[in-house]
């Protein structure tokens, strides 16, 4: 049914979701370069204007009075948190916006796997996998980023925290995850809604349960792989939709994401496999096994070169942010060194 | 559109996502991270296309929250990248002042 709506639009619409997408590229690219960076976030800015306006203008569209409601809230929120949050704490707020968006494309694959039900018959395959996709990546990007916002910001401890067995109940999870997935996706006549809530409660668990015991000195690179989760997950929800835009600023995101990943992990002199397999429960807290000798991720190690190299890399910001110039070394060991 | 042609997009803006972010100054990371972070907001789009189009009550619910979510993913997301890069216009040498340190 939607892509039915979608087509009155067609080629306006789709000419529209090209200018937006093209200057979500031209933006990023400027955003690489420190002279034109504020412009390209602007540029940016202004292709998503381009599409969500485009997109209030389909054919069809109704409900009004809610859109107002959750574009209103969620502005005001939006807005209102920008403004006061402190510049320490930039890391945490993305984070937390990296998670709602998360969010949205869990809420967005549960609604569009209603409203298939609802239409009876076979839900297409190209459409219910990748809906199941956006529904799982979608939820563990949520949870995930939550508990890092919530160690960053001293919410939760940001030391490594585990649980006995947690390789075993996270392969469990996972296991449980793509099963359901399986299962969901073979019944396409009528998928099972409780089936589909399980499987997103336990790819919430999941998305808790990766995060937790990785260390908050890791934490800026935990943020930028669930900021790349996010966008593959916005890529599968926009194959759910047949949404251009979507596709494209999601895999964008999802792909410069990933290199930024990367590239943050080689300048803290870490690597992404290192760091996340204390997050799949490379035994931290057991002090056994693990890569690392059961080390906890360099938190209990005095600063060296590494830690150099880290601070340079992302607690660029503190030093002109702070101009005490003296964090004290709570704030060192914690999520202070990205901010 | 066909899945092939969506395919067919997909791994080109995968390609052109690799290729834009190369080499970046390890100043930009957090910046662009946020503003990669903001744009990955379009999801909103997707919120507001299954609540334009929802007929019963839990997917008004499910919807309208989708949208707030979204539309604080874009909002704060793209404010709070403004408000980082703000910082290198005051300071017209960034870099030297890191590497004083």
């Amino acid at each position: 049914m939607i892509e039915a709506v979608l087509k009155p639009g067609g080629d306006a619409a789709t000419a529209l979701y090209i200018v937006a997408f093209s200057l979500f590229i031209l933006g990023l690219k400027q955003g690489t370069h420190p002279t034109t960076a504020k412009r390209g976030n602007l540029v940016a800015a202004v292709g998503m204007a381009v599409a969500v306006a485009t997109t209030l203008l389909l054919d069809g569209m109704g409900n009004w009075g809610l859109i107002v409601i959750g574009l209103a809230a969620g502005s005001a929120i939006g807005f209102v948190a920008s403004v006061r949050v402190q510049m320490t704490e930039m890391p945490q707020m993305v984070a937390l916006y990296n998670g709602v968006g998360g969010g949205a494309v869990a809420l967005i694959a549960w609604s569009e796997l209603r409203h298939g039900i609802s239409l009876g018959g076979d839900i297409p395959l190209e459409e219910l996998i990748p809906t199941l996709l956006a529904a799982i990546i979608g939820s563990v990007s949520f949870w995930g980023s939550n508990i890092a916002f919530a160690k960053l910001q001293d919410l939760i401890p940001t030391r490594p925290l585990a649980v006995p067995g947690q390789q075993i109940i996270n392969a469990v999870l996972l296991v449980g995850v793509i099963v359901a997935a399986v299962v969901l996706a073979v019944n396409n006549g009528d998928p099972s809604e409780p089936l589909f809530i399980a499987m997103l409660i336990a790819a919430a668990i999941l998305g808790n349960l990766v995060v937790l015991p990785i260390g908050g000195a890791d934490m800026p690179v935990v943020i930028s792989l669930l900021n790349a989760f996010t966008g593959l997950s916005a890529a599968a929800a926009g194959f759910a939709l047949e949404n251009v835009a979507l596709i494209v600023a999601g895999t964008l995101v999802g792909s410069s994401g990933t290199i930024l990943t990367l590239e943050m992990a080689t300048a803290m002199n870490r690597s992404v496999p290192n760091i996340l397999f204390a997050g799949f429960g490379g035994a931290p807290a057991a002090g056994a096994g693990g890569d690392r000798g059961g080390a906890p991720p360099h938190l209990d190690r005095r600063p060296g070169r590494g830690d150099q190299a880290r601070l340079r890399g992302l607690g660029r910001l503190r030093p002109r942010l702070r101009p005490r110039r003296s964090p004290g070394p709570a704030r060192r060991q914690g999520g202070g060194r990205m901010s | 559109m066909s899945l092939m042609t969506e395919i067919a997009i997909l791994v080109l803006a995968a390609f052109v996502g690799f290729e834009v972010i190369s080499k970046v100054p390890t100043t930009l990371h957090t910046p662009l991270m946020s503003q990669t972070n903001a744009i990955h907001g379009i999801v909103m789009l997707g919120g507001l296309i299954v609540l334009g189009y929802a007929d019963d009550p839990l997917e008004y619910v499910i919807g309208t929250i989708a949208v707030a979510f979204g539309a604080i993913n874009i909002v704060g997301g793209f404010m709070v990248t403004d408000r980082m890069l703000g910082m290198f216009s005051k300071k017209p040498k960034p870099k030297g002042e890191v590497k004083s340190k």
